[in-house]
């Protein structure tokens, strides 16, 4: 075991670690963060994404030890101070843009990290931007929708209505 | 995955030591390693870790190239290489998804050299050099089929170094699922002549597509490759395309990269 200390929602923690340990099984499991979700833990579905050090990473792909010292954002920090919603998970719910629910932790971090460097995203590139991110239940419009409008655009129309 | 020891060199040097461990196996962004440990297909017993060596990172235009540090995620050559290596940037915008992005590397992709993977079709196709902790490989040299490179035991990737071409272009054709290329080709026109190189087509792992470089060269139009046929034999078929429909796709891809060279 070896230690590891990183910051998580602005939060020091440290604790001992195997080799193997992921950085999604820390947050879960070390920290009780289950927001995180692990759908797939093949690298492809996005719904463990978080932000090491301001960048959208998968969890499930990433080794603790190999982010020690990195600041993690995760779902959990994602709230306004007040614990209201932020605008992004305001958007989604507006638009409807979940229904299981199980994808949207990891569609709001890639939505973040997409408005964080890019604040006024043409449709195309919400779409290209959200291609790690699996959603099994809406067919992608309302969160696409729920994106542009975060980003204070209006919504378009759109195919499914 | 079976458990191992972890560690972070912060300088070649140490990564050199750590390497020389039995079981010992580099990782870089994991973005293939990782999905593979979990499998049980790799099962190092020590995992050398290359993102935390600060000289191994970056994007530098010098005399011989754009040289490029091998723990260099895709999203930052994405970014970085863009003013001087439009397509190679281009290319590195495209793998995988974002978060792949952010955490995958040059030298990662370019050590596995998976038969799909985007990168070596451009380091093949730029006649590019790649730099280890032992030595200098031309790329002629490096690739060496599926799977399969010039890299010994132990030995690391710290860089790789594109000559920059007249202009060039990628253009891959995606397998939708896992954004890896069903096929992909890269063009690039240098003053030398033409190199194409193909990836996700063959058995074999990248390659150059020679016919097409001479007729490049002599004219460099999507026209100069329309008389030129691919061979199927040893292309890849898989529930997502036959030898045959790779071979046409080849073709295609090449007169795409042509016209949108820059």
């Amino acid at each position: 075991m070896t230690k590891v200390t990183m910051t998580v929602n602005g939060k020091s923690v440290s604790a001992e670690v195997e080799g193997r340990t992921l950085l999604s099984a820390f947050l879960r499991e070390g920290l009780a963060l289950t927001g995180t979700h692990i759908g797939c833990d093949t690298t492809q579905c996005g719904a463990c994404t978080v932000h090491v050090d301001g960048k959208a990473v998968k969890s499930c792909a990433v080794f603790a030890l190999d982010v020690d010292g990195a600041d993690v954002r995760t779902i959990e920090g994602m709230a306004n101070a007040d614990g209201s919603l932020s605008v992004i998970q305001q958007a989604f719910q507006d638009h409807h843009g979940l229904q299981c629910g199980f994808c949207t932790p990891g569609m709001v971090m890639a939505s973040a990290a997409l408005l964080a460097d890019n604040p006024k995203p043409t449709e195309a590139e919400v779409r290209h931007h959200l291609e790690g991110n699996i959603c099994r239940c809406t067919g992608y419009h309302n969160i696409v929708k729920a994106v542009l409008a975060a980003s204070g655009q209006d919504v378009p129309a759109v195919a499914a209505e | 995955m079976f458990n191992f020891d972890f560690v972070k060199p912060s300088t070649i040097a140490d990564a050199v030591a750590a390497m020389a461990q039995d079981g010992a196996q580099a990782l870089s962004g994991g973005q293939t390693l990782t999905p593979t440990m979990k499998q049980r297909l790799a099962s190092p017993s020590v995992l050398v870790s290359l993102t935390g060596i600060a000289e191994m990172k970056g994007v530098c235009l010098g005399a011989d190239g754009l040289s490029i540090g091998g723990a260099t995620t895709h999203a930052t050559v994405a970014a970085e290489a863009r003013a001087h290596y439009p397509a190679l940037a281009d290319l590195a915008a495209n793998i995988g998804d974002p978060m792949v992005r952010n955490r995958g590397t040059i030298g990662g992709s370019v050590a596995n050299n998976d038969p799909a993977a985007c990168y070596p079709s451009a380091v093949l196709a730029s006649g590019a050099v790649v730099v280890t902790n032992k030595r200098k490989i031309a790329a002629d040299d490096y690739f060496q089929g599926m799977f399969s490179t010039a890299l010994d035991e132990g030995e690391f990737i710290t860089g790789v170094t594109f000559p920059v071409p007249e202009k060039a272009a990628y253009v891959k054709f995606n397998q939708p699922a896992s954004r890896f290329a069903l096929t992909g080709v890269f063009v690039a026109k240098y003053a030398s002549g033409v190199r194409v190189a193909v990836t996700g087509a063959s058995n074999n792992g990248v390659f150059r597509w020679t016919e097409a470089e001479a007729a490049l060269s002599a004219s460099f139009s999507a026209a100069a490759v329309e008389g030129l046929t691919v061979s199927a034999d040893d292309l890849i078929t898989d529930l997502h395309g036959t030898a045959a429909y790779r071979a046409n796709l080849v073709k295609v891809l090449t007169k795409r990269a042509v016209a949108g060279a820059k």
